[in-house]
């Protein structure tokens, strides 16, 4: 059956964020447009605007995050929402509840908007969808959905590049490593492109890199070196161990010696390249110290921007 | 109890388009009165342009009752090649009771169960009970697969020969891996030895491991682990070279890749006695279906690309695949109402099995005899019918039993959890209008199914 979207209500407006596919280019633009002007905010004295006062926001997390959730709850408290973290795969899930058990119990308590980050590719569509059907009015803002989407990643990052890089229409940017498992990957992917990028690669062993990326719109690389030559923009990915034993690797030595970021492998990119991540960081598995120290790694102001770049989000949905 | 079933137009199946009944009309259906007595077809009298001077009533022959088919189809009993009908140990899931039920509904007169129950069919007793059961609900016919290993396991060897006297029909992993080749070596040594039948659908469950829908580029965007298509010909590579050394009949159900069916081809071009089928829902969705991650359209094997449906739709034209199924498989709400990598795979087929079967064959122009001929006559042959139930099996012939369906062709009808009666709401067609619906349906005779 067709159906749009189930992030945009039938007015065209955005009721949920799910993920950055299917987001349009204006929409993108205006949650850039508004995170400037939150940043301006966050570098006061007083850091609160009365945006969501008196509403109430739940950080679901069925899956670990310390990093996301915390950027999430300073985001609301600075458009003076309530804040409420729920550290679920601690709590009702392993009591045996189920998932929209659990999502409507938490409505019942009237909540307004759901954080949600969980381990499996689309669960936060299941959690809006059936908000939808019940007639319940809570938004959801996906904050990571297994290896599919982390759209508010994919938001400051491009909000990053259009800080540092001005205009995306005459850019090269690259994403170097584990794109297989990464989320974060394939909403930058689709954020990229919708914003006019005109070259995207994909660059990392053929047992990270999935099936069909030159239909997503990118230039598939094995040789790291080749494929960081000329880019402006070089976005790490990071690496979790349990890759090795999945035999998709064979040692963290092995990757870092060929696809770990260097001084000598940057030399490669454009002499103004930025170097990006996503966090936290694997160092000496995927970036060396002297990248991620050096002049050119960009990734605290990237936390910088993500908090601006979240309170746009919540804004823009809630109030 | 004598019936005339009068007024009809009936369609006899054909295994190849050459065979087609020469008083057959444009649309392959000829007029005609059905007389039914004792449960067997006695008398065939067409009329109109087929008519035939032959064509003729038993001596005083009076009929316990006259149904009237005006403007409707009467065609075999369909025989559906892999329905779960949930029981034993799943009936929160689906009972014998509501599946036989749904399967009247959907004209389905005969249905082969696979053996992945809980416990599975792997001992004669359960094989009874379970055959005991169908028999005293007086509905579709069963033909139980027996479990190939003991617990479906892939270590050790059912007791085939009991089995098969308890009323299996044929020996299955289900859908489980058999990872040990070397028992499977022996499974078909032995089943070759009492010729018996395997049924084996083909997925290596190394590479199939962790996926859940087709591994193309829709899966990578959507970041859902894939299976790939070389899960099916890793598989199929190995099951035939088994059946060339062990010449073993092989069975292999539900193939679902373009890959796949030219596998096939080959293996029947070069003599090997194996058949194969595809799930209905196989020739009309794709993978690009899914939506925002729709569970109802998780199933196994999964929906693959737009080319592999057409060259599975190729392989049902050429005679590479045998048979339709409607690999029916009842899940419980709570089992698909989890996000899309948790929900359990499966869909409910028997009551769109002949709507879709109608509506491959609208689109690709194939003659109802020869469409019809998938999931009637073809099964037939498959699963042995006649040797249990006499010549005739599947078709429509003088002195066949009397399994039938009547459906009227042009009604259109709305798939929803209200219109279904199985127990298994969940399909991709939800919402769907099909063409063609199922007025009636005899077994052995007898209207186990009107529509009021």
């Amino acid at each position: 059956m067709i159906r749009r979207h189930p992030q945009i209500d039938s007015e065209g407006r955005l009721r949920h964020l799910l993920s950055i596919d299917g987001l349009p280019k204006a929409m993108i633009e205006r949650v850039l447009d508004t995170a400037s002007a939150f940043l301006d905010v966050s570098g006061r004295t007083v850091k609160k605007l009365p945006l969501l006062r008196g509403r109430s926001v739940f950080n679901l997390f069925f899956e670990n995050s310390t990093r996301t959730r915390t950027t999430f709850e300073i985001a609301a408290q600075r458009l003076s929402a309530d804040v409420f973290n729920l550290n679920i795969s601690a709590s009702s899930a392993s009591k045996g509840e189920s998932l929209l058990d659990t999502i409507d119990n938490l409505a019942a308590m009237n909540a307004d908007l759901f954080i949600v980050r969980h381990a499996q590719s689309g669960a936060p569509f299941l959690i809006a969808q059936h908000l939808d059907e019940r007639g319940k009015d809570v938004h959801v803002v996906n904050a990571g959905d297994g290896r599919h989407e982390h759209p508010t990643q994919a938001l400051l990052d491009a909000y990053t590049i259009r800080h540092f890089k001005k205009d995306f229409t005459r850019l090269r940017v690259a994403l170097v490593g584990d794109i297989l498992h990464s989320r974060v990957a394939r909403s930058n992917i689709h954020v990229l492109t919708t914003l006019g990028v005109p070259e995207v690669r994909a660059i990392g062993p053929a047992t990270l890199l999935p099936a069909g990326l030159e239909a997503m719109g990118l230039q598939v690389f094995h040789d790291i070196r080749r494929g960081l030559e000329g880019v402006d923009v070089i976005i790490m990915l990071r690496l979790q161990n349990e890759r090795m034993r999945g035999a998709l690797l064979p040692s963290a030595q092995e990757y870092f010696k060929h696809y770990g970021l260097t001084a000598d492998k940057l030399a490669y990119a454009a002499p103004d390249a930025i170097v990006m991540h996503p966090g936290p960081m694997n160092r000496g598995v995927e970036i060396d110290s002297a990248v991620a120290d050096g002049p050119q790694a960009v990734i605290l102001s990237q936390v910088t921007f993500g908090i601006a770049v979240r309170m746009a989000v919540l804004g823009m949905i809630a109030a | 109890m004598r019936i005339s079933i009068i007024n009809a137009r009936i369609c006899q199946p054909t295994l190849s388009a050459r065979d087609q009944p020469v008083e057959a009309g444009a649309d392959g259906l000829v007029a005609a009165d059905i007389h039914v007595a004792d449960g067997r077809i006695v008398a065939i009298v067409r009329s109109g342009a087929g008519a035939h001077p032959g064509d003729a009533l038993p001596a005083d022959w009076v009929a316990d009752r006259r149904y009237d088919a005006r403007g409707w189809v009467v065609a075999p009993g369909l025989i559906d090649l892999a329905a779960r009908l949930r029981e034993p140990g799943f009936e929160y899931r689906a009972t014998l009771e509501s599946e036989m039920q749904a399967a009247m509904v959907g004209g389905v007169t005969g249905l082969v169960c696979p053996p992945d129950t809980d416990p599975p069919l792997d001992e004669p007793g359960l094989v009874e009970m379970l055959k005991h059961r169908a028999r005293g609900l007086a509905c579709a016919r069963l033909y139980p697969l027996g479990a190939l290993t003991v617990g479906l396991q892939g270590e050790v060897l059912t007791e085939m020969a009991e089995l098969a006297e308890a009323g299996c029909i044929g020996f299955s992993q289900a859908n489980v891996h058999l990872a040990d080749t070397q028992v499977l070596l022996r499974a078909l040594q032995y089943a070759k030895t009492f010729g018996f039948a395997i049924w084996l659908s083909p997925q290596d469950g190394f590479l199939a491991r962790g996926g859940v829908m087709h591994a193309g580029a829709l899966a990578s965007r959507m970041g859902l682990p894939g299976i790939p298509v070389i899960a099916e010909t890793v598989a199929l590579q190995t099951m035939l070279e088994l059946v060339r050394v062990t010449g073993a009949r092989v069975h292999f159900g539900r193939l679902s890749s373009g890959a796949g069916v030219a596998l096939m081809r080959a293996a029947k071009a070069e003599g090997l006695a194996v058949t194969c089928d595809v799930a209905v829902h196989h020739l009309h969705v794709i993978d690009q279906d899914i939506g925002w991650f729709d569970a109802n359209h998780r199933v196994n094997p999964p929906f693959r690309s737009q080319r592999d449906r057409d060259a599975i739709r190729a392989g049902l034209a050429d005679g590479t695949i045998d048979a339709i199924c409607s690999d029916h498989t009842p899940v419980d709400d709570d089992a698909k109402a989890l996000p899309y990598g948790e929900a359990e795979p499966g869909t409910t087929g028997l009551e769109v099995l002949l709507p879709l079967v109608l509506k491959w064959a609208r689109e690709t122009s194939t003659p109802l005899p020869a469409a019809l001929a998938k999931v009637t006559a073809a099964p037939a042959a498959i699963l042995g019918a006649e040797r249990l139930l006499g010549s005739g099996a599947g078709q429509l012939a003088l002195g066949a039993v009397a399994d039938l369906v009547v459906f009227d062709p042009d009604a259109c009808w709305t798939v929803s959890r209200d219109t279904l009666v199985s127990q298994g709401r969940h399909t991709p067609f939800l919402g769907y209008e099909l063409q063609g619906r199922v007025q009636a349906t005899f077994v052995a005779g007898l209207p186990n199914f009107e529509r009021r």
